[in-house]
This record gives C-alpha cells, structure tokens and sequence, in this order.
C-alpha cells in the first residue's frame, strides 16, 4: 500500500500557461527590416510559411509587419517562396 | 521629397569593373533626376534562396536617396530594361524606417534585434 504518494481527481496543472505577448510592443521595436533574414526566420515555419500569431503572440498590427517584411526578403531572394528543410 | 531605397540585385556573370559600371550608370540617373543620394552599401555577392534566372547567386547593392515620387516610376522602368538587374526592390520608407536605417548607418547597434528578443515565444 502506498499511502504517501499522492493521487489527484483531477491531474494538477504542471505547466501553467504563460502569456503571450507581442515582443514588438514589448521591446519597443518599431520597424521590422525586410533585409534581416535571420530575423525573420523567427517567423516562419520549415517550409517558409509564416507562422500565425496564436504560435508567436505577436499583435496584429505587428503581424501585419512581419508578413510584408517576410514578403519583402522573399522577393529579394534572401527567403525562399517554397522549401521543405529551412531549420 | 520622400526617402526611398532600393535593393538590386546583378547577376553574377558580371566583372567587377562592370558590374561597377552598372552601379554608376544607375548613380547617375537618380542624381540626374534630382534625387539625392544618402547612402550605399555594397553587400556583395550572396547566395539566392532559391534560383533567379537560373542563377544561383548575385551581387547584392542597397541605395538610400531621396527623389520626387514620379522618379521611381522611371526608375523602375530602367530597371527592367537592364538585362544584367536580375531583381529590384524599392520601399519608401516611413518615418520608423528613417530611424532605423539611421541608426543602423551610425552603428550605434550591432544586430539589435537579436541581443532585444533572445525569447522566442514559440
């Protein structure tokens, strides 16, 4: 018989959710530079598709930003349009 | 007048004295155009991410200036006449561009974003 160990109804919240924030907002950056590739690369997935911004909790006019500069570094070639093996 | 710049990139084919000569050819149609160059940057040859005309890498060049708005059409009209520009992109900049790019020019960072968000929320 194992009294001392502990037996919950419910299991107990191990990792309790931390906030999302907006990195943007919250180290005051105001412009995102296309020309930065590996900056981006933050925001896009293995195969060079943004990632949403329940994933990154950036805001939306951020987002906004973040997808034209994606954009951007895609037309200049320093991002590719299509890949399957990006990180 | 608004500040623009612009990225071109020229095939790797070119010499350097050509590909010199590409970049003062086009120096010289914005200052004769009344545009004013603020700064340039040559980033080199670069590897593309994916294949441009069949090549795989280029010669990267950044132009800042400052130009009338109807410049840029005609710019760009001399962009796509050049067989040896393989791409071309031309942003206005807004007034948080106009900080950052100062800023970057004076170096007063070196890669700020990266020392700004080290925690990726993923």
């Amino acid at each position: 018989m194992a009294k001392d160990t502990i037996q919950y109804v419910t299991a107990p919240k191990v990792d309790e959710s931390r906030k999302k924030y907006c990195r943007f907002k919250k180290n005051g950056i105001k412009y995102i530079d296309y020309k930065d590739a590996n900056f981006l690369l933050k925001f896009i997935n293995d195969q060079g598709k943004v990632l949403p911004r329940r994933l990154t909790g950036t805001s939306l006019k951020f987002q906004r930003k973040v997808a034209q500069a994606v954009k951007r570094a895609r037309h200049i070639g320093l991002l590719p349009y299509v890949t399957d093996s990006l990180k | 007048m608004q500040q623009y710049e612009t990225v071109i990139i020229l095939t790797p084919l070119l010499s350097e004295e050509a590909a010199k000569e590409v970049l003062t050819k086009f120096g010289k149609l914005m200052t004769d155009n009344g545009a004013e160059i603020v700064h340039e940057d040559n980033w080199g040859l670069k590897k593309l991410a994916y294949p441009i005309q069949k090549k795989t890498t280029g010669y990267y060049h950044l132009t800042t200036f400052k130009a009338p708005g109807e410049f840029i059409n005609k710019l760009e009209v001399e962009y796509k006449r050049d067989e040896r520009i393989m791409r071309f992109l031309t942003v206005a900049l807004d007034k948080h561009a106009l900080a950052f790019s100062e800023k970057k020019r004076s170096g007063a960072f070196n890669k700020p974003k990266e020392t700004k968000t080290e925690e990726v929320a993923k």
